[in-house]
């Protein structure tokens, strides 16, 4: 297009084009290997599952004749076609045409004589091969007739064909089981969103705002959640306000089971997500406004409106985003804690494992993605003005002592880390309870794994294996393309395109992806079809899934070096690959161990994308929990969460010790 | 280091098959046995046919049917050893099924058996629907013990009483067949109307419901009867109840797949799952068995529960079940208070 309208406005010329470099070609082929990548591992996925809802299955009337005899069993030679028969007598509605895989539709209806009493014979055929009918249990798929007496005729039920249509939508839109999980996903999200984004301003404001004591722990509690699966908050509420909950009372009667439970443990799972974003606002905040607003006497609580509020609030905003969106993609907790109350994650798992109806799961995964692509642009869009908010003069604001405000924030502070702390201790005692609740005393026995459904703890090495594979080689994947992207020269379309494809993955729900897997790598004539229920296609669905935070992370990273960097290694004839691995990787070295441990902790705690994927060889500790809850071994679910908690910390310790080794190693040159 | 993983294991299978020297056959085999019990079986199978090997391919029933069923134009199972038969008469249903009349299956109780001849598939063993009741949370919330099904109806009861829900749950559905069965179609109907006002929730696990009445969470739990058991075993104050007018099961049960390569040791297969020896080994993890006789009494389960099982038919509950959940998804799931 650039070149058309070019060709309008400059006079006709040979168009002057820079020779490509072989390390120019070498960067391209790279960026398009991964771009590669993602087209197989996302768009081609997703393409499947829009297809796979538009699959319908519907029973075709005109493929089927009967011929009835005369009381003595003679055929005079009528061929009555099921269509013009449901013409004329209307027995069957065209809306009950339209079925799943597993339809079946009764014929005798079309016969208004019909009495399983007489001694009329009937007679039925298909009138191509693609037809098929039962009698009893039995498939007739031929187009010869089959004659039967009166009394198995009754016994004799169509079988739907495929087809392509938009009726999935329809029969979803005419459920009222199913589409009032729109109304309640939205309400839970909307609730959840509003709670959890005002406990974490405070949370963060009073770490940034006061000079009360013991932040760095408050800050470590509050990241807490995130080493966790979004089940155990679920599991521990079941403790404490379940019927048996040691708490229980203080919900006055009411069940936790419903949206109450929803909303108590997302504000649980979304809190460190909040907490970072607005803290990172809050942090960049502008010391000479509040010079400005005390020497103009305005009240506290008029600059906390005037300053405080407007500079955060594009914190604010895309805090409430990303906890909408975690909220309403989570599957986990409401399978946990949700009762009756559907919502639309939960449905996707409902049809799809325990229906089978794939069809109708790519349906309500098409529902989710909507509000699910919504919020993530909307995130994006504030995200990008934020960066403009900063400015070179800016004086960063310190705060003053003040005992008031730093007791009352303290108080707050601690409120919040006791829930927190809470409710992971409630998981670890009935973890180590021998019997709830009628033998309290303490044992072990929670944790032999392999007497229970789930996988045993196989799951739990499978876990940490799969936390290894995601890191090295997502992040190996993650921050050679943003390297690419960032530095390759000119090739303007090719990195746009490859930029929105790695925004992608974020705003694709845990459990659409997964859904999305098996119809892409499951159908047999797909090559990749043999990374079925292995470790590998958990690997790349992980990698997958959590791709935009990585390269968001490294891209950051990389700005922050200078193009100079290649012009003068391309000056001294350097090889780019040479100078990626001498330099950049060195120099970034600190943002990639934060990407691997990144990827290493939502490896190890995701449920959303892996549950429609891992085979019996391949359980994961994750899905341990899940299952265990279902099979209602609750206490060894419990049991299992604390181990991911457990594992992860280390994880986290490790990569704190190392970060720090590296840093002395790697990093000398930012200090004098 | 994933190949040398891959290598390391196609080895170590090399090892494996070494030791069974004589193995000519293999057959591919999917299964929902509990894995625990896998080992076993193939075990004792191979002590007096050591010329077969079996390769499990294991999961649970929906998946296993889900699997087979996308299968279908391409089978890749030879024999399914294990699953419920209400999944075999889906697979009946698109004549994936090699009908065969294996030797003795005349010893077997002809309700463990196809009505078809030759069978399309044989029983093995049977999960049989029953109550759990929790007696300390009961005397605490002050009910007595329901005797019936209709006794669940009792507003006395409401809220104490919890079910799987039979769209995700293979008991919850033989619950609602059975019923249907039981009281007829509209009977069937007006009787769950009448508990969903008493249900707390529904969970998506069979067993779930049990477990949560031996942990007090939901005193009255409608679960299978083995659960049950199992629970009471562990420790639980738990009592299994059968309720008076007969209860729902569904069985285990082993067919050929058609189109196998491998239709003689198929056959052999099969004939050895309907021995005496074979139901004496499924008599370790069920306790009501199609070869009678057989079947000794496991401990803490209800007297009287063989007699209790209901004439079950599994054409109608095949042929019906798209019906029976899209009616009970509009009846009971889309009320979305939790009524606890």
């Amino acid at each position: 297009m650039a070149g058309i309208s070019d060709a309008t406005q400059m006079p006709a010329g040979p168009v002057v084009k820079g020779k490509l470099s072989r390390d120019d070609i070498l960067m391209r082929g790279g960026m398009m290997v991964i771009a590669l990548y993602l087209i197989i591992t996302l768009a081609l996925p997703l393409y499947a599952m829009l297809s796979k809802s538009f699959s319908t299955y519907r029973v075709e009337l005109s493929q089927y004749e009967f011929q009835i005899s005369d009381d003595a069993g003679v055929f005079d030679g009528t061929i009555l076609n099921a269509e013009v028969l449901n013409q004329q007598t209307g027995a069957i509605d065209p809306a009950e045409l339209n079925t799943g895989s597993d339809g079946r539709l009764p014929v005798t209806g079309l016969f208004p004589d019909f009495s399983f009493r007489s001694p009329v014979m009937y007679q039925v055929r298909n009138t191509s091969d693609e037809g098929r009918f039962l009698v009893g249990s039995t498939l007739q798929d031929g187009t010869d007739w089959v004659t039967l007496d009166s009394n198995t005729f009754r016994r004799v039920q169509l079988r739907p064909v495929k087809a392509t249509g938009f009726d999935n939508f329809i029969n979803y839109f005419s459920t009222p089981a199913l589409f009032n999980s729109i109304k309640n996903s939205l309400w839970i999200a909307v609730v959840s969103t509003i709670v959890t984004v005002t406990l974490a301003f405070w949370f963060a404001y009073a770490l940034n705002r006061s000079c009360m004591r013991y932040k760095g722990v408050f800050r470590l509690i509050a990241m807490a959640p995130i080493l966790v699966p979004s089940l155990l908050p679920g599991i521990a509420l079941v403790y404490l306000f379940g019927n048996q909950g040691i708490a229980k009372e203080l919900l006055f009667g009411a069940s936790i089971y419903g949206p109450i439970g929803i909303v108590i443990g997302s504000i649980f799972f979304t809190f460190p997500h909040a907490f970072m974003i607005i803290s990172t606002a809050l942090a960049i905040s502008d010391a000479r406004l509040y010079e400005a607003a005390a020497s103009l006497r305005a009240t506290r609580w008029r600059t906390f409106w005037t300053v405080t509020i407007p500079g955060a609030r594009y914190g604010l905003i895309s805090a409430a985003f990303v906890v909408f969106n975690l909220v309403i993609t989570d599957f986990g907790l409401p399978k946990v804690i949700g009762g009756q109350f559907n919502v639309l994650a939960v449905d996707i798992y409902k049809q799809v494992i325990g229906q089978q109806n794939f069809e109708m799961g790519a349906v309500v995964s098409v529902v989710l993605v909507i509000p699910a692509i919504f919020a993530f642009a909307i995130d994006r869009l504030v995200q990008s003005k934020q960066v403009a908010l900063l400015s070179a003069r800016s004086v960063p604001y310190q705060p003053q002592p003040n005992q008031r405000t730093d007791l009352i924030s303290f108080i707050y502070c601690a409120f919040v880390g006791l829930f927190i702390v809470g409710i992971l201790a409630i998981c670890q005692y009935a973890a180590l309870i021998k019997f709830w609740p009628y033998d309290l005393s303490l044992s072990l026995n929670n944790y032999q794994f392999d007497k229970m459904d789930g996988g045993g703890w196989a799951s739990y090495y499978n876990s940490i294996k799969l936390g290894l594979f995601t890191a090295v080689f997502g992040t190996a994947i993650v921050f050679f393309g943003a390297y690419l992207v960032e530095k390759t020269n000119g090739f303007r379309t090719g990195r746009a395109l490859f930029q929105m494809f790695a925004m992608l993955p974020m705003a694709i729900p845990g459990m659409v992806l997964g859904l999305a897997y098996i119809f892409f790598f499951n159908s047999p004539s797909n090559p990749l079809n043999a990374i079925y229920g292995t470790m590998a296609i958990l690997v790349i669905c992980s990698v997958t899934h959590f791709y935009t935070v990585s390269h968001l992370t490294a891209v950051t990273a990389l700005k922050q070096m200078d193009r100079e960097f290649e012009s003068v290694s391309a000056s001294l004839k350097q090889p780019t690959m040479k100078l990626f691995s001498r330099v950049t990787v060195p120099v970034c070295l600190p943002s990639v161990l934060d990407i691997s441990i990144y990827l290493f902790v939502n490896a190890m705690t995701t449920v959303s994308a892996v549950v429609f994927l891992y085979s019996p060889k391949t359980s994961l500790a994750s899905i341990a929990v899940l299952n265990m809850d279902d099979a209602g071994d609750i206490a060894p679910a419990a049991a299992m969460g604390m181990m991911i908690f457990y594992t992860n910390a280390v994880a986290r310790i490790i990569h704190l010790l190392v970060s720090k080794g590296v840093l002395v190693r790697t990093q000398a040159w930012r200090t004098r | 280091m994933k190949h040398t993983a891959k290598r390391l294991t196609t080895f170590l299978a090399g090892v494996a098959f070494a030791t069974a020297a004589f193995a000519e056959t293999e057959l591919t085999v999917y299964t929902a046995v509990e894995a625990e019990d896998l080992a076993r079986y193939a075990e004792t199978f191979n002590q007096s046919h050591p010329d077969i090997k079996i390769n499990w391919v294991r999961d649970s029933t929906g998946i296993i049917t889900a699997k087979l069923l996308a299968e279908r134009d391409n089978p890749q199972a030879d024999v399914v050893w294990g699953l419920a038969a209400t999944s075999l008469l889906l697979l009946k249903s698109e004549g994936m099924l090699e009908p065969y009349a294996p030797a003795g299956v005349e010893n077997l109780d002809p309700k463990f058996v196809d009505g078809d001849t030759p069978p399309a598939w044989v029983g093995m063993d049977a999960w049989v629907a029953a109550v759990c009741y929790n007696t300390v949370e009961a005397e605490k919330a002050g009910l007595t013990p329901p005797t019936s099904w209709k006794d669940l109806t009792d507003p006395m009861y409401a809220g104490h009483l919890i079910m799987p829900n039979p769209n995700s749950s293979g008991t919850g559905f033989l619950d609602v067949s059975s019923w249907l069965q039981l009281f007829g179609e509209e009977g069937g109907w007006e009787y769950m109307d009448a508990l969903h006002e008493n249900i707390a929730r529904y969970t998506h696990s069979g067993s779930k419901p049990c477990k949560l009445a031996a942990s007090g969470e939901i005193p009255i739990g409608i679960s299978f009867a083995f659960r049950g058991a199992k629970s009471k075993a562990a420790g639980a104050p738990l009592e299994i109840i059968v309720p008076s007018e007969g209860v729902g099961w569904d069985m285990e049960a082993t067919a050929i797949v058609a189109g196998t390569a491998n239709l003689e040791a198929a056959q052999t297969l099969v004939d050895f799952t309907v021995t005496k020896e074979a139901n004496v080994m499924y008599n370790t993890g069920y306790a009501v068995v199609a070869y009678p006789g057989v079947a000794q009494p496991v401990e803490h389960f209800p007297e009287g529960l063989l007699d209790a099982m209901i004439d079950n038919d599994f054409e109608f509950a095949a042929n019906n079940r798209a019906a029976i959940l899209k009616e009970w998804q509009g009846r009971y799931d889309g009320k979305s208070e939790p009524k606890s």
